[in-house]
């Protein structure tokens, strides 16, 4: 059972992964999505999915969970055609210019190959540290040889995403483009299988996170959610250049509960519950240690009158870069801690302080 | 086997300076195909013979024609903390180009990985404006200590893993394509010479460790002791960024250079068969050195009158270098009918008056 279920989240996760699905232009993950969920499904006016399974008990007061998991990762968006054929681009989201030069990239729907290059080093001042190349002043070369000939298969606003394709590396592992928030997404298609009593559970695939947490506010505001949980991809800094306290996570140890970040302070009670559920089960899990970045739960708390809400989140090594890495088994401890949990706040109720 | 069949593969093998028998076997089994006698050199050099017809029994015109096998790559240093991988550049490498590459580090098996970056959120402007130190340089193959101590060396190549991707009007995009488009060239005109028997001996060298000194081409040249050589390299594509004079664009033709490494003569009889058989070309003049298996052959023995031909190739040394593939059939051609056209007599036009 569970090397079934960790071979079907693989396999989800890969397609995840490899579609494109740039904030603003969901599509492709949402249409995967679909295929996965059954039941009560239906797309907002934004783009998020939103999933609603009534309460299994039939309690007449059970406690309204959102689970929110964004559909949509950073890439570029095709701002200007120059003269010379190229491709002029801007970074949606956040992306590290430092690993744009010598990366292929995929441009709109049919995923028409172009690379980002720059001049070659044998041109540099010899002995002087060249310059960093800003984005603004890179350029997507697809082939064209003047506007006209790129403006028969490329106009402005075509999205464009890193050419990664989704492979299993060392024991494990998995290296794949947006796996933030790709991870989180397919926990919440795992999450959203159980049966949890006491509990109406909304499991909302929100759009437009990267661009500031913007479907996850309007979910918010039609779920109306007592409970809030974002599941998402998490940074991780735990290669040899940082010395441990600077990590932030760590790959394989467990999903990570953040603390606070920029958007929002995880709820006490909520917390406790969450590390109470993993402990009762044995589940490894971690807290994260930094205050930066911000996901959906910034938004989830906020709507309304407010919402109690935390943050389980995968560790994804170089987030927000062309191959992020992962651990399958992080994964699956999210699914059985969101598991336990919820089985918990269906045993306990909820109350919004220790 | 197309060219572009052929040079996806090549370009898709690995073949680091110094670690060239990956690609180098995929050579060696597709010269002997074509029916030349191939041979490999000390220093590891492929070098594919087609016996030139005429006259029989007596000296015939040896044409040497190299291009180069190896690639820009990384070396495997230290294996660190947690399984990760510490590198070095076999050349210097582009430090803007290291970070968020996928990679594979060649140990015990292929193993694919990537060079590590942190996220953006614990960057400041600043910080993601400076080139990475070799400190901040890692490879994650996602190994744990144990997986790394059996599976990685220290001294285990790496290569910069790309697909190879077909862009627009027939340019391709990928790694390495800085020299083995120079070896798809010497392929082609292989493959013409197959049906037109040259009187010449021609030699098609696809050589070692150029992009750490023109070292393949040393030994090469002398081994095979041309009396004329020619080398086929990759020249600079027009790039934004880059003054316009010193690029030419891909698709436009291959590159004839001349310069104090190139024979008049030979710059002069290229130019003239290109424009013979309706083949676009571009000049470039090269004062010095040319950074070419051309500038070692030149000084081989007692010396050889040399050429080079260049394909013109944008964002050299990455894993998107991008090139046309018409110009790499076209040096090719072009090549061929240089051999054919020629027997002894041509060395008496090739001495200086």
């Amino acid at each position: 059972m569970e090397v079934n279920g960790g071979d079907r989240l693989r396999e989800l996760l890969f397609r995840l992964c490899d579609a494109r699905s740039v904030s603003g232009d969901e599509g492709e993950v949402r249409d995967i999505l679909r295929q996965e969920l059954n039941g009560d499904v239906r797309t907002d006016t934004l783009g998020n999915l939103l999933v609603r399974r009534p309460d299994p008990a039939g309690s007449p007061e059970p406690v309204r969970v959102m689970l929110a998991a964004h559909q949509d990762e950073v890439g570029f968006m095709v701002t200007r055609i120059e003269k010379d054929g190229r491709l002029r681009f801007a970074v949606v989201g956040g992306i590290d210019p430092r690993v744009l030069p010598g990366l292929a990239v995929l441009v709109g729907a049919d995923r028409i190959p172009g690379v980002i290059g720059v001049g070659p080093p044998h041109l540099l001042e010899p002995g002087a540290k060249p310059p960093v190349p800003r984005a603004e002043e890179l350029l997507i070369d697809v082939g064209c040889s003047s506007r006209e000939d790129a403006e028969r298969s490329f106009k402005v606003g075509d999205y464009a995403v890193f050419a990664t394709r989704a492979r299993e590396i060392g024991s494990g592992l998995v290296m794949a483009k947006a796996l933030d928030d790709r991870a989180g997404c397919a926990v919440l298609v795992e999450v959203l299988r159980g049966e949890y009593p006491g509990v109406e559970l909304h499991g909302a695939f929100t759009v437009q996170e990267e661009l500031g947490l913007r479907g996850a506010r309007v979910a918010a505001h039609a779920i109306a959610p007592q409970v809030g949980v974002a599941l998402e991809g998490t940074i991780c800094a735990d290669g040899p250049a940082r010395e441990e306290p600077h990590w932030v996570t760590r790959v394989g140890a467990g999903p990570a509960l953040s603390l606070m970040d920029r958007t929002s302070i995880a709820n006490p009670a909520l917390l406790d519950m969450l590390q109470g559920a993993a402990r009762a089960d044995g589940i490894p899990f971690q807290l994260r240690r930094s205050a930066m970045g911000g996901n959906d739960a910034g938004a989830m708390s906020r709507a309304l009158e407010g919402a109690a809400t935390a943050s389980v989140s995968v560790p994804c090594r170089y987030l927000h870069g062309p191959a992020s890495v992962a651990s399958l088994a992080d994964m699956a401890a999210a699914v059985r801690l969101m598991n336990a949990f919820l089985r918990e706040l269906s045993r306990t109720g909820f109350r919004s302080r220790p | 086997m197309t060219v572009k069949e052929f040079l996806t593969t090549l370009s898709l093998a690995p073949g680091v300076s110094g670690f060239e028998d990956p690609v180098a076997a995929i050579v060696e089994r597709a010269w002997s195909d074509l029916g030349c006698e191939v041979r490999r050199d000390n220093l590891g050099n492929v070098i594919a013979l087609r016996r030139g017809t005429r006259p029989t029994g007596t000296r015939r015109l040896k044409v040497m024609l190299a291009a180069h096998l190896d690639e820009v790559g990384l070396i495997v240093t230290r294996i660190d903390r947690d399984g990760f991988l510490r590198f070095a550049g076999v050349q210097r490498p582009d430090f803007r180009q290291l970070l968020g590459k996928e990679v594979t580090v060649h140990g015990r098996r292929e193993l694919p990985g990537v060079i590590g970056h942190p996220p953006p959120h614990l960057l400041s402007a600043e910080d993601s404006r400076k080139l990475p130190e070799p400190e901040d340089l890692f490879i994650d193959a996602g190994l744990t200590v144990a997986e790394a101590a059996e599976l990685v060396a220290v001294g285990d190549p790496v290569t910069f893993r790309s697909g190879v991707w077909e862009l627009k009007n027939g340019l391709l995009a990928g790694k390495a394509l800085d020299d083995r488009s120079g070896v798809a060239a010497l392929h082609q005109c292989l493959q013409e010479l197959e049906r037109s028997h040259p009187a010449a001996d021609v030699y098609a060298v696809a050589t070692v460790q150029e992009e750490v000194g023109l070292r393949g081409a040393v030994a090469g040249t002398y081994g095979v002791d041309p009396d004329l050589a020619i080398a086929v390299d990759v020249g600079y594509g027009d790039t934004p960024g880059v003054p316009e004079h010193l690029t030419w664009p891909p698709g436009k033709g291959p590159v004839i250079a001349v310069g104090g490494n190139v024979h008049p003569i030979l710059h002069r009889d290229l130019i003239a068969l290109a424009r013979e058989l309706d083949i676009p070309y571009q000049v470039e003049a090269i004062p010095g050195p040319t950074g070419t298996d051309a500038w070692a052959m030149q000084v081989a023995r007692t010396g050889v009158p040399t050429a080079l031909l260049s394909i013109p190739c944008r964002y050299m040394h990455s894993a998107v270098e991008t090139i046309a593939l018409a110009d790499v059939t076209r040096s090719g051609r072009l090549l061929a009918r240089f051999v054919c056209d020629r027997d002894l007599s041509y060395l008496e036009e090739l001495a200086w008056k």
